[in-house]
């Protein structure tokens, strides 16, 4: 097949790693949606010029060392707290575009609180919120988002809800306040819906800076070692598992 | 007739064979390596180059943006 060697050229460039990604080699576990994620933000970022006006603000949990990979500015928030901090920065920088990046034990139980109601005051930001049903950088507890019957390190028989209560979504809660402009839950197990997400997350990112209110992106997302699978076993068990319970799509776009 | 061929290059020490760009290409293009890299992980690698056509499948699945791709039209 020698006639038909793609010559490696800028020209035939197709696809390649976003400029904002830095050449630190993640510290994720292998398949680790939050990689993906990372990229379609910096792909987003770049594409929208944003890179020099963009603060982001990290969580405490696996990826409050998202500052190390993206190359832009950053503030890293107490556990939970990160859309209180994302408020204040917003306000004191009214034309940055403020991001926070949260995981589900960060916005949905520890930061319940500071989520709901920077959706109500209606700040100008972008919550990012990564939803893997576990506690991944603990160790695999349970989390609120923890499925019924899931088993974790906290409920090794499977979660019962007269013990544990139910799962709860966060994002179809936060639909029902007035100062949230836009909801969608997407995932990165393919291609298609990685593609999908970057376009949900690009109109996020306007929104915010339009002056539109809150928009949150949630993304269904794997985490193949809480869940003690591979990577592509645990992509084929969101599929069957996660999605009926947390099914894609706008929740909510005014 | 015109063909479209595609290649890509992994960055084999970045990568930490997930083989979730494996399960992600339309054509059964890749597979992991039987070698491994500086830090253990078994890499990317294309296993059948002349059935790639470019289309990024792989990469934009790629949680670790190992991989780049490079596509070319053949007259």
């Amino acid at each position: 097949m020698a006639e038909f060697e793609v010559e490696i050229k800028p020209e035939n460039l197709v696809y390649g790693t976003p400029k904002l990604i830095t050449d630190r080699i993640m510290h994720y576990c292998p398949g680790c949606s939050h990689g993906t994620i990372h990229k379609l933000v910096a792909e987003v970022i770049e594409e929208m010029g944003l890179a020099e006006k963009t603060i982001g603000v990290s969580p405490v949990g696996c990826s409050v060392f998202a500052y190390n990979y993206i190359d832009i500015d950053w503030v890293q928030a107490a556990h939970g707290r990160a859309a209180a901090v994302a408020t204040a920065v917003k306000r004191l920088y009214p034309e940055k575009m403020v991001f926070t990046y949260q995981g589900d034990g960060d916005l949905a139980a520890i930061g319940t609180g500071e989520s709901i109601h920077a959706c109500n005051r209606g700040e100008n930001i972008v919550v990012i919120y990564i939803n893997n049903a576990i506690y991944g950088m603990t160790g695999g507890q349970m989390a609120p988002t923890t499925l019924l019957g899931m088993k974790t390190a906290t409920t090794p028989y499977g979660r019962d809800p007269k013990l544990h209560g139910y799962p709860y979504k966060i994002a179809d809660m936060m639909a029902h306040l007035d100062g949230v402009c836009y909801i969608t839950r997407q995932s990165v197990h393919t291609p298609v819906n990685v593609r999908k997400a970057k376009k949900a997350l690009r109109k996020a990112f306007e929104n915010a800076m339009a002056g539109k209110g809150l928009s949150l992106v949630e993304f269904v997302a794997t985490c193949n070692s809480g869940w003690k699978q591979s990577p592509v076993a645990s992509n084929r068990w969101m599929e069957e598992n996660m999605l009926p319970f947390y099914p894609l799509g706008d929740i909510k776009d005014i | 007739m015109a063909k479209i061929k595609g290649t890509i290059i992994v960055d084999k020490e970045r990568c930490k064979g997930c083989a979730v760009c494996v399960a992600s290409c339309p054509f059964q293009v890749l597979h992991l390596s039987s070698q491994v890299n500086g830090r253990g992980y078994p890499f990317a690698e294309m296993e059948h180059p002349d059935q790639c056509t470019g289309c990024a499948s792989c990469a934009v699945i790629c949680p670790d943006s190992c991989i780049t791709v490079y596509r070319q039209k053949f007259e």
